[in-house]
């Protein structure tokens, strides 16, 4: 499954990083606290957060994840979205919270495994 | 081979480029990615601790043939107890801090994991300076 697969399938809004929705999604994490998703999110993984400063474009590279989706409506700052340009590593946002937000992602990454 | 990085206290927006220039020169050398792994994560948490609590920092990276031995110094106000500050959900960090999602206390913690060896030492009012080595076999 590629972001562009959940992009269409929750009507997600891309922000950012548009070149990068062809990256594979082989999992997910959601958390607001940075060094909860530093330590335990995994390459390839979505990671669904409110955060919506630079840091998490720092965190996305570093860890190499696949994307991030913001919650509730929330937009990346400026110059996140740039570095997500940058880095083709895509910023989306739903208008859902985290619960439902990841309740439904759990059950399309599981489906595609 | 030897790098050295600056890291400025207070600027978050800066926070994560040394390790990511770290985790670049890693992936050329063709290090195990498991091990560059574990290194950006507990890299990644030093600086972000400088940016949080120091006035100024630096990196200081040597690389070897079996290892890579970092430390990471910093001009800051110290850690008073370094055993309360290892201890898992125990921060001083501020509010503002807290706000953008880091100041969890996961910090220490998390260098621990990811790293073979941490020697950490600290002087209040002076500053802190920790060593983080990973043997790449």
């Amino acid at each position: 499954m590629i972001v562009q697969d959940i992009v269409e399938k929750l009507g997600l809004k891309v922000c950012s990083g548009a070149n990068g929705l062809n990256r594979e999604i082989e999992g997910g994490y959601t958390s607001d606290l940075l060094s909860d998703v530093m330590g335990n999110a995994d390459e390839n993984h979505i990671w669904v957060t409110l955060q919506t400063h630079k840091n998490i474009m720092a965190i996305a590279s570093l860890k190499e994840l696949a994307a991030i989706v913001l919650v509730k409506g929330y937009e990346p700052d400026e110059d996140a979205a740039e570095q997500s340009n940058e880095e083709g590593i895509p910023i989306l946002s739903s208008e859902e919270e985290a619960f439902e937000l990841t309740g439904k992602l759990y059950e399309m990454i599981n489906q595609a495994k | 081979m030897e790098f050295k990085f600056e890291i400025e206290g207070g600027n978050f927006s800066k926070a994560g480029s040394a390790s990511s220039e770290v985790k670049k020169i890693l992936k050329q050398l063709n290090v195990n990615p498991k091990i560059i792994k574990r290194t950006v994560v507990s890299l990644y948490e030093a600086e972000v601790n400088v940016v949080a609590h120091a006035f100024e920092g630096n990196m200081n990276v040597d690389i070897d043939t079996d290892k890579i031995v970092v430390k990471i110094e910093d001009r800051g106000p110290g850690i008073p107890d370094i055993d309360q500050a290892m201890q898992e959900g125990y921060s001083t960090a501020t509010p503002q801090v807290r706000e953008m999602g880091f100041g969890a206390g996961m910090g220490l913690p998390n260098i621990k994991r990811n790293s073979d060896q941490m020697n950490i030492t600290s002087k209040v009012d002076v500053g802190t300076e920790l060593e983080i080595i990973n043997y790449f076999g």
